[in-house]
């Protein structure tokens, strides 16, 4: 049976807040508060015309990459598509520079080539950042080709939305992949639209975990919202995968809170649905768990807060103040090989 | 010195490649067992083993990501296409992904990938397998294209390719992969961006590459014999293009014909031909003439074929009519 994607995902069972720390908790609170501060403040920005460009934001979505990157290895491998503001900063990047590519700055992580859509850093091992819906899931299983070529122990985790699963270069990845065993987890963020699309729109199969079922692939479903719930399944999918025992797929039911981009008047859908995803925000619901185990105390938090928004408006000073690329940067970074000879007449 | 085949040149630049650095390897449809649909991968699979000759599925697109995804993350891979008219379900990876990467991560993420495999007209395959895409990916910053049109400029170059830490798409031709030519025991390269004079001559230039090499060659000769001293540039790489070595030759002839396989809207003739009036303008004695493929898809029937392709009549014509011989 279909889901009906317009009501809350199925929650797998509640683990009693059980095996993660406090520091855990804490982290994942930290991480999803500063990305939730500093997209608040793009938002705003954008609205107020401080940069161009289109301007996708993750808020709902957080508690994905918070549960993920405590999950993961150090040298574990990310790429996604262009709902990426997030990634370098769990990963650990300063909200400065990401925020410096944003107003396409020589600071940002692109030095202002890239933009909102095209996040690479390379020393954290995050491939992009792609604007192409789709594209990203080929070049994931390559990075994990390479890392398997070498004999090494990296997994590649290879991120895509609910819309992307119905380009066609996820069926050659998948088979290719499986094929091949590469060490790759294939992860649906399923925030239930592809810009206005519902799932159920776009296809017959609305249980994205099972696309992978005709190459044999496992999947499995996973509620988005918790960030225990995405831990474990990450944890999982990549000890299967450096067991060497190829593709894991797995889709996360979670929701987007804004529109699409910043111009989407949401027409696709209710208030009262938006409303009740808030209601299970994952921010929300790490709090409660701090505060009710008394890991930490509602000043603490609260100082935890001032300290992030501080920091971002500290990042958006530190974009302002930067400077814009002289136009000679225009060729550079086009072609690795030195002087090669353009076309400029 | 040793004659072998176009095939045989290219199997030995990615052999010698493969043996010098272990991070070079080849993928594509029926590369391994089959040994190559065109055989140019014989025997590989024998001497590098499964996991650097890889067969894969007819998956264009997907395999081309792999390719890009792996060279981002420190391989050299080679991706062969059976032809480049099947690529064009790969030119996602190839012109979004390859030929972006370097920029859209500020200079993080290089691509040194080659993409290869035959190109342009081949018999009577009709319209969707008769194409050439030199000026399709020459037209995007990012990429590099070459052209060869002899097994010695093929070794040579598919060597610099691969050598290269750009994406670097390799043109060559089913027609040509039996050609034989010179090619020496040790090694050498061709570096990319670099014009050939293959004949020289005082009365005309005609530009060309690949196997329209052949046409102008052919019409070169003839042309000899009514007293008319043609010099051929083989353009060998088609981006970056060496304009230096066109400019040189038509400063000295005055008179230019570009034969070019390329349907004739914005083709590499159109781009030549801009150069030269842009920077040879007090040279020319004539306006330049192109002979390109007809500006119809190929059709499977010879005398169709034979009144749209490039041919030695077209071109000496051409070169007659820039010399003012024609009536
Ligand atoms: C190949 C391609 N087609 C169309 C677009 C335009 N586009 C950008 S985002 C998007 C929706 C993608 O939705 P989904 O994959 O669910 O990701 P989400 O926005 O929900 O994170 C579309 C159609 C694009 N960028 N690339
Ligand atoms: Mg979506």
């Amino acid at each position: 049976m279909p889901t009906k994607t317009a009501s809350p995902a199925k929650r797998n069972a509640r683990p009693a807040d059980g095996g993660h720390t406090p520091e855990t908790y804490r982290r994942w609170f930290k991480d999803m508060l500063l990305m939730r501060r500093f997209e608040e403040k793009c938002g705003q920005l954008y609205t107020m015309q401080k940069f161009g460009g289109f301007c996708h934001l993750y808020i709902g979505q957080e508690a994905i990459l918070a549960g993920m990157v405590t999950a993961m290895g150090q040298d574990d491998r990310i790429i996604t598509g262009y709902r990426d503001h997030c990634h370098p900063l769990v990963l650990g990047e300063t909200p400065h520079r990401v925020m410096a590519e944003l107003y396409g700055r020589t600071t940002g992580t692109s030095k202002g080539k890239g933009g909102s859509m095209h996040y690479f850093d390379k020393g954290r091992h995050l491939f992009g950042g792609h604007g192409i819906v789709g594209g990203q899931i080929g070049l994931g299983a390559g990075i994990a080709f390479a890392d398997k070529y070498r004999g090494g122990k990296q997994v590649t985790l290879c991120m895509m939305g609910d819309g992307a699963v119905r380009q066609g270069i996820l069926h050659e990845t998948f088979n290719m992949a499986m094929t091949w065993k590469l060490p790759v987890v294939f992860i649906i963020e399923n925030n239930q639209y592809a810009m206005g699309t519902s799932v159920e729109r776009t296809s017959n199969v609305r249980e994205l975990y099972t696309l992978g079922e005709s190459y044999d692939m496992p999947g499995e479903p996973v509620d988005g919202m918790r960030c225990e719930a995405v831990h474990a399944a990450i944890a999982k999918a990549c000890a299967h995968c450096r067991a060497g025992n190829g593709p894991y797929l797995l889709e996360i039911k979670t929701y987007r809170y804004r529109g699409h981009s910043m111009s989407d008047p949401q027409k696709y859908r209710t208030k009262e649905e938006v409303e009740q995803y808030k209601q299970q925000d994952p921010i929300e619901d790490v709090r409660g768990t701090l505060l009710r185990n008394k890991w930490a105390t509602e000043a603490e938090l609260e100082a935890m807060d001032e300290a992030i928004r501080k920091e971002v408006e500290e990042a958006v000073k530190f974009a302002e103040e930067s400077p814009l690329p002289e136009a000679k940067e225009l060729w550079e970074d086009v072609y690795k090989t030195p002087d090669y000879p353009f076309i400029k007449d | 010195m040793r004659t072998i085949q176009y095939r045989e040149a290219l199997n030995e630049a990615m052999s010698e490649e493969m043996r010098r650095d272990p991070n070079v390897f080849l993928m594509g449809e029926e590369v391994a067992e089959y040994d190559g649909a065109y055989k140019v991968s014989k025997g590989m699979l024998a001497e590098f083993g499964p996991q650097r000759v890889i067969d894969t599925p007819i998956s264009e697109l997907g395999f081309a990501a792999i390719g890009v995804g792996a060279a981002m993350n420190g391989l050299r891979p080679i991706v062969e296409f059976m032809t480049w008219n099947f690529a064009i379900l790969a030119s996602d990876q190839i012109i979004n992904h390859a030929a972006k990467m370097l920029q859209m991560s500020g200079g993080q993420f290089h691509v040194p990938i080659v993409f290869r495999g035959g190109n342009g007209s081949a018999g009577q395959l009709a319209a969707t397998h008769s194409q050439s895409f030199e000026a399709f990916y020459a037209n995007i910053p990012g990429l590099k294209v070459v052209s060869p049109s002899t097994p010695y400029d093929a070794k040579g170059l598919l060597k610099s390719a691969i050598r290269d830490d750009d994406p670097v798409l390799v043109m060559e031709s089913e027609r040509m992969y039996g050609d034989k030519g010179e090619v020496p025991d040790g090694e050498y390269l061709v570096p990319i961006g670099v014009a050939d004079v293959k004949r020289t001559g005082t009365d005309v230039t005609i530009v060309s590459f690949n196997k329209m090499m052949k046409v102008a060659l052919a019409a070169a000769e003839e042309l000899q014999k009514e007293g008319i001293a043609a010099e051929v540039v083989d353009l060998r790489t088609i981006r970056p293009l060496d304009t230096a070595t066109i400019l040189a030759s038509v400063r000295k002839t005055n008179r230019l014909v570009v034969v070019d396989e390329n349907f004739p809207m914005v083709s590499v003739a159109s781009e030549v031909a801009y150069r030269v009036q842009k920077d040879a303008f007090d040279f020319l004695d004539a306006p330049v003439l192109r002979v390109n493929q007809a500006d119809t898809p190929l059709p499977f029937s010879t005398p169709l074929i034979d009144a749209s392709l490039p041919n030695p009549a077209r071109v000496i014509a051409a070169v007659k009519e820039v010399m003012y011989l024609r009536k």
